[in-house]
């Protein structure tokens, strides 16, 4: 456990409105590792991951106290560029949301937005996103269709190329197989695997199998609270708490 | 009871017809009297003379030219206020500016129209040192305030209801707001705000008030922006009242009548084939 | 590279911000001169008396009497006719050709200009139907021009109301006329009213539709049935302002015209959407 830490929250506290939502959540996420995010619906497993990239702030009325740091920066330093946080927090969502453009401009967009004119650079990463993705065999020879018509899981892997391609230091992903059929799913369980060695991978899930599967630590949530964080193996084997164990087992969910 | 409202909702077409119908029926004996190639492309229009002048190209030049200035300053405006409203304005603005562009709406077209004469035509004449200030210029500026509340309001609607998937997706990639708006949002709704412009226009064309008290009433080819114009409607409210009962003036202001009618009717045929073809953009299927 | 992009924001915005100002600005400058030169006019014989001395002074008390005679034929027209087309449409329509050519007759009605109904009403109302130039060929002229907005609004009345309310209705064995006039109109009916007035504001503004069906330069009685001709509030003010025997000294009185004007369109919309608001506030008991 000699990786350094990449980000992590120290006593996080959200609140929307008066509703506070997440409770003095501390988690350090080592460098080049996948953590999952697991626990039953509304638990706030996903508002705590959007809280490392900001996406709340698009929410009026809402209030974060506690650290959460990238580096050692302070994310939430009114000083830090927003924009250039996101960039390098990169997110995956539930639902593939691809623009309604061709493929090659989906991954395409972050180079462009980010500035980079080279038409060379531009089509070098962009093969380089879609094979990180696993999907570049499928769509090399239709990259000027449109997005929209690729299926959910071919859709899935587009964003995550999508989000790729501004080369990211860590990659949010919010329950990215929920909508997917079950070869989609393992598709992309096999893509965090490859992925993890060059990325810290933060993962909220539903499926404690696929949170078994994928990732090295996993972290235990219930109605806002962190309740155990632990290696994988020791957290589904041996976990420390009633409650966790009574979750994982399937005493309620 | 299902036939009974069958029946009265068989009412808006059969208005519809009936429009047409008399239109043409009035309109049409003009031929008698002249060709249609004389008529739509004829430069001179002198109706009232002895032998009469019923060529329209002048006031068909007008309208376009009004139509096309109003344009230029309705549409940025339109857009970007719509723009403003769907994206960035708070909810508290928003509540102001909203009620703003509705007033506008509904303001009166001869009050717009008396104030174009009254108030605008005198400023723009001392400030641009020329002889009236009852031109194109004016009746332009006039127009795009009636076109902008349109062109706002459905642009809004087409803007707003982009899915917020789209654009979280473009923020999660490190793009700005503004970055966000010009290369997904916007683009996303083009069909919409295309839609808004070509119904804002052709309510432009149509507006009759402002542009009888405000554009000059000259029924000749305009040269320069200051000069002034009779644009259609213009000429078929001016003529009106001195055309004798189915004299042949009074069919060639009907005949006016038909060519506003079919440049509108376009427009609105564009407007609805480009909403029905290309439909909003929605997420992603799976 | 990053402070580059925000600054393009920040300016880009200002411009967006600039462009709604010029609207509030253009609305805020007609009201501010209509309001200025037009109070001094305003007076309880201006709007209680006829015009004197060839419309010179005296009020326009006709012209209001034109007006409301006008509306009130407009809305007896087109409000019977556009509810039960929203109806139709609403609920017993299907997806039939019939169905969008109907849609297509509405959608192009509205984009009529208003002069061309002018032309309409004169060549039909007028002239064939022989009701002569009166505030019934007038009030139709204006009707058939607002039935769209009509419709337009009870449609979006009627879509509100949820699904569920019909069929728990027709669960209980109601037909689909008894439920509609029972269940869905009633709770439609505060859209449906709203709609109609704003619509009947804008029919109150126009001045093509009635310059040669139901308006007149001058008529020296108040009407006496919707046969007679009538004066009209925006005729009277383009009349004043372009024909009028002394234009430059009955200005105020055209400021005047314009203002109460404005003046009754912006409190039928007001009106129409306070009536709303308390209207909804009833449903919710």
């Amino acid at each position: 456990m000699d990786s350094p830490v990449k980000m992590h929250t120290k006593d996080l506290n959200f609140f929307y409105g008066d509703f506070q939502a997440i409770h003095n959540v501390s988690i350090d996420f080592t460098q080049n590792q996948v953590t999952a995010l697991i626990g039953p619906s509304g638990c706030g497993k996903s508002t705590y991951l959007r809280c490392l990239n900001r996406m709340n702030d698009l929410i009026p009325g809402i209030r974060v106290t506690g650290k959460a740091v990238l580096d050692d920066q302070d994310i939430y330093d009114p000083s830090l560029d927003v924009v250039t946080l996101r960039r390098r927090v990169g997110m995956v969502f539930q639902k593939p949301n691809p623009f309604p453009k061709t493929i090659f401009e989906n991954v395409a967009y972050g180079l462009k937005v980010n500035g980079v004119k080279d038409k060379a650079v531009i089509t070098r990463v962009v093969e380089k996103s879609l094979k990180q993705a696993a999907i570049w065999d499928e769509v090399k020879d239709r990259l000027n269709e449109s997005a929209l018509g690729l299926s959910g899981g071919q859709q899935q892997r587009l964003c995550i190329a999508r989000a790729l391609a501004v080369d990211p230091e860590v990659l949010l992903m919010d329950e990215p197989a929920s909508a997917l059929d079950p070869i989609a799913t393992q598709k992309i369980e096999e893509l965090i695997d490859q992925l993890s060695s060059k990325l810290t991978i933060i993962i909220v899930t539903h499926n404690m199998q696929q949170a078994a599967r994928v990732s090295d630590r996993t972290a235990f949530f219930y109605m806002g609270k962190l309740i155990e964080v632990n290696d994988t193996d020791t957290l589904f084997t041996k976990p420390e708490l009633k409650q966790t164990e009574d979750y994982i087992t399937g005493r309620f969910g | 009871m299902r036939s009974g409202f069958l029946l009265v909702a068989l009412f808006s077409i059969v208005a519809l017809s009936l429009i047409i119908i008399f239109l043409f029926l009035e309109g049409i004996p003009i031929l008698e009297h002249v060709s249609l190639k004389e008529f739509l492309f004829g430069q001179y229009w002198y109706p009232t003379d002895d032998p009469a002048d019923f060529g329209i190209l002048p006031l068909i030049l007008g309208s376009i030219y009004v139509t096309v200035i109003s344009g230029m300053i309705a549409i940025p405006l339109g857009v970007m206020t719509a723009i403003y409203l769907a994206q960035i304005a708070p909810a508290t603005v928003s509540q102001i500016v909203k009620p703003i562009v509705e007033l506008l709406a509904s303001m009166p077209s001869v009050v717009i129209g008396f104030f174009g004469m009254v108030v605008v035509a005198p400023f723009i004449q001392q400030l641009f040192n020329i002889p009236v200030g009852l031109n194109m210029f004016n009746a332009s500026l006039m127009l795009a305030f009636m076109a902008v509340p349109t062109i706002c309001s459905i642009s809004e609607d087409a803007v707003f209801s982009v899915p917020t998937a789209l654009k979280e997706a473009s923020l999660a990639l490190g793009a700005t707001h503004f970055e966000t708006l010009v290369r997904v949002i916007v683009p996303a709704s083009l069909s919409g705000i295309c839609t808004a412009i070509i119904l804002g226009l052709s309510r432009a064309v149509g507006e009759t008030m402002v542009v009888l008290m405000a554009a000059g009433g000259a029924a000749m080819i305009p040269t320069s922006i200051f000069d002034p114009v009779r644009p259609l409607p213009a000429s078929i409210a001016a003529e009106m009242a001195e055309a004798p009962f189915r004299s042949e003036h009074y069919h060639a202001l009907f005949a006016i009548g038909i060519v506003l009618f079919v440049f509108t009717f376009l427009f609105n045929l564009l407007a609805d084939h480009i909403s029905y073809k290309f439909r909003q953009v929605g997420e992603a299927s799976l | 590279m990053i402070k580059k992009r925000l600054r393009a924001q920040k300016i880009c915005f200002f411009l967006l911000k600039v462009a709604v100002a010029i609207n509030g600005a253009a609305l805020a400058i007609i009201v501010y001169f209509i309001v200025s030169r037009g109070w001094r006019a305003i007076s309880w014989e201006f709007l209680s008396k006829p015009p004197t001395d060839s419309m010179t002074m005296g009020g326009i008390l006709p012209c209001i009497v034109g007006t409301v005679s006008l509306c009130m034929t407009t809305i007896l027209f087109a409000l019977p006719i556009g509810v039960a087309s929203a109806i139709y449409l609403n609920e017993y329509a299907g997806q039939t050709k019939l169905v969008r050519f109907i849609r297509l007759g509405i959608n192009n009605l509205a984009g009529v200009p208003s002069i061309v109904f002018g032309l309409f009403g004169l060549a039909f109302f007028v002239i064939v139907l022989d009701m002569g130039v009166s505030i019934l060929a007038g009030g139709l002229t204006l009707g058939i021009m607002t039935l769209p907005v009509i419709i337009g609004a009870s449609e979006e009345a009627l879509k509100s109301v949820p699904k569920p309310y019909r069929e728990a209705s027709l669960a209980m064995g109601a037909t689909q006329w008894q439920t509609i006039r029972k269940v869905v109109l009633p709770v439609a009916f505060p859209g449906i009213i709203t709609g109609s007035i704003l619509g009947l504001s804008r029919a109150a503004g126009e001045t093509a539709p009635i310059m040669y069906t139901g308006a007149v330069f001058f008529t020296p009685d108040l009407p006496s049935s919707i046969f007679d001709e009538v004066m009209a509030l925006p005729y009277h003010i383009y009349v004043l302002a372009t024909a009028g025997t002394n234009i430059e000294a009955t200005r105020h009185l055209q400021y005047g015209t314009a203002l109460v004007l404005i003046s009754l369109i912006f409190g039928m919309n007001l009106f129409a959407i306070i009536m709303r608001a308390k209207m909804r506030k009833k449903l919710k008991g």
